[in-house]
């Protein structure tokens, strides 16, 4: 058990310290922070100087240890544009992002378990083919397509939901400032939240209408059956508690789509979050932010990684050995 | 789905009764046909491919032709409505390039993009998932963590983060900066049908009859382990074409002097609050007809691989 936490641990830590040397090098080599104190017109001299003051003349490894001693004690350098920390840059946006995420999560988990359950119960019927090349169209329809036609039609043309931005927020503690307690907050929440889920909810209606088809031909459903359980309970109770696996593996792995994903919806949606000042970053070349960014994304995502891989350990001791 | 019930009683008990038995070709053009929403699917990628290829010829306008744009005709609605007029059947855009035309040059990118990358990541994952199936070991391993690694990170973010840093992107740097993480699902993919195949009895007796490691590998297990491959790569090739557009969207895909379905959804954005939902709408439906048509292929080739899931 322990070796098998520690070797995934270890894992984990060669995949951040890959991913700390590409951050390193879009850093340092990658828009030349010389030219962008210094300014086009400096001298020959001066940005030597400034090369020196940076300390960029010494060796490479100095410079790459240096950096990942600065990044632990969370210091990642300053934004070329706004001129502060470029961490605290993503930290004040991060809370956006979450929040964004969270809710499309919830959306996908609950339409797409509910639903998927609902079609495999009556697998022949007009809803559930109905709902099942729906869901193709769903994993077929590009994340921004999905975004525009929600503005367009709950936005534009009914008129019921705003378009843009996040609405009201209060603020919960330090820089956390929450759009869940406000209906303003909420309102704006609504077509964001449903463009960002909308590939997980059709992935897992899929997952969890195929699990649960199959579990219902097995002999202990067929047993709760000829006890006279209805078919709900049946459902519920016996057949997709065996789906729950693979939908929390799913949820598990697709946290990194997800991010991806947020991306795209915050820029349709100029949702204040992290996503979209990486965008903007791009854009202005500013590279300590995007370097950051980096950095941030991927300690989530390997750190839920290695906490799911530990949470499958203790559940199931196969793994354990594998 | 209604047509598995054919399948049953075609490939089940009842086989036995029929007297004759249908060589597999026949069969797998049979079940095609029996299945509508493939044939569609089929017939409209057909069509699109014919569109793209023969662009220059078929489209009334070149829109990347700077001497061919009238600015008089921009925004132009589809020339079935008031205001519209031929030759712009679908309408104009600001710069008064004809949407039908330029959506026939923009499904070009789309097909390069999606050929591009279905051929090189799924040769380059291919060939990693056979190494790594086969040989095992060490190779096994490293292979496998770098896939995992990539996997958990979004192909989205990765192609968007390459295209960001290096700037003035091309359909050629496009394809490579999917390809960087595309690879992945190709190689596992193979490496779990070589993993089967490897112990298969004909290849064991192969191998005991003194089958070098390049002959077992070229003879027997690559053949009967690359099927898996073609439904990942009607599926890939689909995700690469959305991922081409969605770049292109955010402004990191190609460069705006290259047609592309998501450079003309981006730029009609600026425009649905005036109500010219015709800038987005074509693009959008043919982006989302590639896709979903390579999906259903996906979904039809799939269960024709693995029978085992048609009853369903």
């Amino acid at each position: 058990m322990i070796a098998f936490v520690g070797r995934r641990a270890l894992q984990s830590i060669v995949v951040l310290a890959i991913v700390s040397f590409i951050s390193f090098l879009i850093f340092q080599y990658i828009g030349d922070p010389v030219l962008t104190m210094a300014g086009q017109f400096a001298t020959q001299a001066e940005q030597a100087q400034i090369r020196e003051a940076l300390g960029l003349d010494r060796p490479f490894y100095v410079q790459y240890a240096e950096f990942v001693g600065n990044a632990l004690r969370g210091n990642l350098g300053v934004s070329y544009v706004a001129r502060v920390p470029a961490l605290g840059l993503i930290l004040e946006r991060l809370p956006a992002s979450i929040e964004l995420a969270v809710a499309a999560e919830l959306l996908a988990v609950g339409l797409g378990v509910s639903l998927g359950s609902l079609a495999a119960a009556y697998p022949r019927s007009a809803f559930s083919k109905a709902t099942l090349t729906g869901s193709l169209l769903g994993v077929s329809v590009p994340t921004f397509i999905v975004g525009i036609a929600l503005i367009l039609v709950f936005a534009v043309g009914l008129g019921w939901l705003p378009p843009f931005g996040r609405g009201e927020v209060v603020p919960v503690f330090g820089s956390w400032r929450t759009g869940f307690v406000t209906a303003s907050g909420l309102q704006h929440l609504i077509l964001p939240a449903l463009t960002l889920g909308m590939f997980q909810l059709a992935l897992l209606f899929r997952l969890t209408r195929g699990g649960v088809i199959e579990a219902l031909q097995t002999d202990y459903v067929r047993t709760a059956r000829a006890k006279g359980l209805g078919p709900v309970r049946v459902i519920v109770k016996h057949a997709l508690r065996n789906v729950l696996i693979p939908v929390v593996t799913m949820i598990g792995l697709q946290f990194g789509q997800l991010i991806g994903f947020s991306l795209v919806t915050e820029t349709i949606f100029q949702w204040p979050g992290a996503g979209n000042l990486l965008l903007q970053s791009i854009f202005e070349s500013d590279f300590p932010v995007v370097a950051s960014y980096i950095i941030i994304v991927a300690l989530l995502v390997v750190g839920l990684n290695l906490l799911v891989d530990i949470a499958y350990a203790f559940l199931d001791p196969r793994i354990r050995y594998g | 789905m209604a047509e598995a019930r054919g399948d049953i009683v075609a490939t089940g008990a009842a086989s036995g009764i029929l007297a004759r038995r249908p060589s597999a070709r026949a069969r797998l053009l049979r079940h095609f046909l029996a299945r509508p929403l493939a044939v569609a699917a089929a017939a409209f990628l057909v069509i699109l491919i014919i569109g793209a290829a023969g662009a220059p010829l078929i489209a009334p306008q070149n829109p990347y032709n700077l001497q061919a744009l009238n600015l008089a005709d921009s925004l132009l609605p589809p020339a079935w409505m008031a205001g519209g007029k031929m030759p712009y059947l679908l309408g104009t855009d600001v710069q008064g390039r004809d949407i039908f035309s330029t959506i026939l040059f923009g499904s070009q990118t789309s097909l390069i993009v999606g050929t591009g990358v279905v051929l090189i990541a799924g040769s380059l994952g291919g060939f990693i998932g056979l190494v790594a199936g086969y040989f095992g070991g060490w190779i096994d391993t490293v292979t496998m963590r770098i896939a995992d690694s990539l996997l958990s990170f979004s192909t989205t973010l990765i192609a968007l983060l390459l295209l960001g840093i290096i700037k003035n992107g091309s359909v050629g740097l496009v394809i490579l900066a999917i390809v960087v993480s595309g690879w992945v699902q190709y190689a596992r993919t193979m490496r779990g049908s070589v993993l089967a195949v490897k112990e298969e009895d004909y290849v064991l007796a192969a191998r005991a009859i003194g089958g070098g490691a390049l002959r077992l590998i070229l003879k027997h297990v690559l053949p009967n382990a690359v099927a898996p491959l073609l439904v990942i790569a009607a599926v890939d090739f689909g995700v690469a074409v959305m991922l081409e557009a969605t770049l292109s969207f955010l402004g990191v895909g190609v460069p705006v002097t290259q047609p592309s379905l998501g450079m003309m959804i981006s730029q009609g954005k600026d425009f649905i609050y005036a109500g010219m939902w015709w800038l987005i709408a074509f693009p959008a439906g043919v982006l989302m007809g590639i896709v979903f048509s390579l999906n259903i292929l996906a979904d039809w080739l799939r269960d024709e691989i693995n029978p085992r899931l048609q009853r369903r």
